[in-house]
């Protein structure tokens, strides 16, 4: 399924310092029932924003309108669990195009670069200065640059670089995705594929 | 040049990269494609948009599980949504010649239980499926790992996936386990030193006498809960343990093939001198019953232990005060004695027979506790069998229990099996996580001895005092 190129993204963020979120609470597994990519936006952290009863729950970020922006930051170990792709689809379904952490868990870093949304690891002070500006003031702006590979608080200048392979790069900027480099290579898989035991 | 002691894992992803990208991942081709009714319909969607066919349909197999009932699956699926998944595979799999294996099929099972114990997952294979759990057939020393819903629609069209090789971590628990201690207290006590996110980055290798003298049921168990460790995947590596367990299975080599296949996999360790990113030693003597007392696997303790205090636990306070909030626990409390509401034992994790064997062998000549709703679920229609003839059912009924029909049931609570809020449940699948079993269900997670005397005295219990020498 496409999805919007990734340049620069300039935005203000919302800001989740909490620990260890996991991919059930970004999107609970009865909400996985769909044979469409559609929606999933609308459960995106389900059981922390609604009450049982579906009305909103006052004290949750998504629910306080002062904070809205392209870019969600999270806590340590952001994404772990389930390798439901769904959790990525709701953050980006959500409106989300960049989730920044200090740590990620390895299949939710890979369904993302793989839908579109940037993962930005980030140093465990970097993350706690960005969680520090956004509460100071929580129109700040982040900015990200994919080209430079580089992450801004624009209200104080303080910048960080990040990791990412140049191919997962260059597919971001494009966006293009594996199964287009996947099907270049067919004669190389069929003649490897001859010499399988299995 | 001299030779460079390899490792297992060395062995198998190098002999399945078709390239090198430089500055980016291998293309790395899979043996065994596992699909089930959740995460593939968007992956087929996929194909039919962009006009693809699956390029080995031979290599992929379909079971349904995830959001199957465990009662009366002869009548048809109540929840109109799941019935769509279910069908939805059963048409993908017919229009594109995979085999499936649904709903009411004699091979249908939980996918990890049902892909080794019909011979399918062999030693030196790469293996993936669009869950997590995947890692559970690296106990045959076997690469496999857990993809998302894009990866299984490169497979499908590709038979490859791009994957950045991970880093190599071993971890050796030697010595002897005591009285009660099961694989599932090894890989829990493992998770609760390393943290859920221990090993993120790495694909780890377990080796030492404990693993060595395990049953391939047990190493299913401990290889299942490496990824809630963050590892991509965990192995073991093939032993005569392993080649009695597939010989003469359903799907396995045979013959001449065989023998040639054996021949292979024996060639499957790691050599002496082989370097590892990162090792870990740990002590069987120090693995006591283990039990989770928070919101990830991460938070166990030994079943003796008090609740451990939020500095002594590390990472952030406010976390961790979240996660003790939510289970309803404090700080530096026991967690023996702890009313339990909920048992349930199943999943890829503790649904083979080696568990129920070890369920019986506690609640034999006991009665279920009548304030416990127990959920006993078999992970396949195979295990259901042998839980029928090997005299298991009847020591479950003596003893008031139901036996369920195979399934993942309340280990993730998709179809009907979902724990009420607030209610406490022992459990012996592999996350406690916030909600996993159900909106507020309360998870506690343990092996099938301490599931078994919750489900007998109603409260967390030590599982050594209810076994006889």
């Amino acid at each position: 399924m496409a999805y919007d190129k990734f340049t620069v993204l300039k935005s203000t963020a919302v800001p989740m310092p909490i620990e260890n979120v996991d991919t059930d609470q970004i999107i609970p597994a009865r909400f996985l029932k769909a044979t469409e990519r559609k929606g999933f936006g609308d459960n995106l952290f389900r059981d922390w924003r609604y009450n049982a009863d579906n009305t909103p729950k006052k004290d949750f970020v998504l629910n306080n309108s002062i904070y809205t922006g392209k870019i969600l930051v999270g806590g340590k170990n952001f994404g772990s669990g389930s390798s439901r792709e769904h959790a990525a689809w709701a953050i980006y379904d959500y409106g989300f195009r960049c989730v920044v952490s200090s740590f990620f868990a390895d299949i939710f870093k890979n369904n993302s670069l793989n839908i579109g949304i940037l993962p930005v690891q980030v140093s465990p002070a970097f993350l706690d200065n960005i969680f520090r500006a956004i509460e100071a003031d929580p129109h700040t702006e982040l900015e990200v640059s994919l080209p430079d590979q580089t992450i801004t608080i624009l209200a104080t200048g303080e910048r960080e670089s990040f990791e990412i392979n140049s191919y997962k790069k260059h597919n971001l900027m494009n966006g293009y995705d594996d199964i287009d480099y996947l099907q270049s290579m067919k004669e190389d898989i069929r003649s490897f594929a001859a010499k399988s035991i299995y | 040049m001299s030779h460079i002691p390899a490792t297992l894992f060395d062995k198998v992803w190098d002999s399945h990269v078709v390239r090198k990208i430089e500055d980016g991942p291998d293309v790395l081709f899979i043996d065994r494609h596992f699909i089930h009714e959740v995460t593939s319909p968007v992956a087929f969607l996929g194909l039919e948009q962009r006009n693809l066919k699956v390029m080995f349909p031979e290599k992929t197999f379909a079971t349904a599980d995830h959001n199957t009932p465990t009662i009366n699956q002869h009548l048809p699926v109540q929840d109109p949504l799941s019935a769509n998944q279910l069908k939805a595979l059963e048409v993908n799999a017919a229009k594109y010649g995979i085999s499936h294996w649904g709903l009411g099929n004699p091979k249908n099972g939980i996918v990890h239980v049902v892909g080794p114990e019909n011979g399918i997952t062999l030693p030196g294979m790469t293996i993936v499926c669009g869950d997590s759990h995947t890692s559970t057939h690296g106990a045959f020393g076997a690469i496999a790992f857990g993809i998302g819903t894009s990866e299984v629609e490169m497979v499908l069209s590709s038979q490859c996936i791009m994957q950045p090789k991970p880093k190599k971590m071993r971890i050796k628990v030697d010595g002897r386990l005591g009285k009660g201690i099961t694989p599932k207290d090894v890989v829990l006590f493992i998770i609760s030193k390393l943290t859920a996110a221990g090993a993120t980055g790495y694909f780890v290798e377990f080796a030492g006498e404990v693993f060595e003298n395990m049953s391939m049921e047990g190493r299913m168990t401990v290889c299942n809960m490496s990824i809630e460790m963050g590892a991509r995947g965990g192995m073991i590596a093939p032993d005569e343990t392993t080649f009695n367990y597939i010989k003469g299975r359903d799907k396995a080599p045979k013959g001449a093939d065989w023998d040639k296949d054996l021949a292979y996999w024996k060639t499957l360790k790691t050599e002496e001198g082989a370097v590892f990113d990162l090792e870990h030693h740990f002590d069987a003597a120090d693995i006591e019953p283990m039990i989770t007392y928070g919101t990830n696997p991460g938070m166990g303790m030994g079943i003796t232990q008090h609740i451990p205090l939020a500095q002594a636990a590390g990472g952030s306070k406010t976390s961790y005060e979240k996660s003790l909030d939510y289970m309803g626990f404090h700080e530096d409390e026991p967690m023996l004695g702890k009313k339990v509401d909920y048992v349930f034992i199943g999943s890829c994790t503790n649904g083979r027979i080696e568990d129920f064997r070890a369920f019986a062998s506690i609640i034999k000549d006991r009665k279920k506790a009548d304030h416990v709703t127990a959920w006993i679920v078999p992970g396949s229609h195979i295990v259901e069998q042998q839980i029928r003839e090997e005299g298991i059912l009847d020591i479950l009924t003596a003893a008031g229990f139901q036996l369920r029909q195979p399934g993942c049931s309340a280990c993730l609570a998709m179809n009907d099996d979902k724990i009420p809020a607030g209610k406490y449940a022992v459990s012996t699948s592999n996350r406690n996580f916030e909600g996993r079993q159900g909106p507020g269900a309360r998870t506690m997670l343990a092996s099938p001895l301490v599931a078994a005397a919750a489900a007998v005295t109603g409260v967390v219990t030590d599982p050594r005092t209810l076994m006889v020498d």
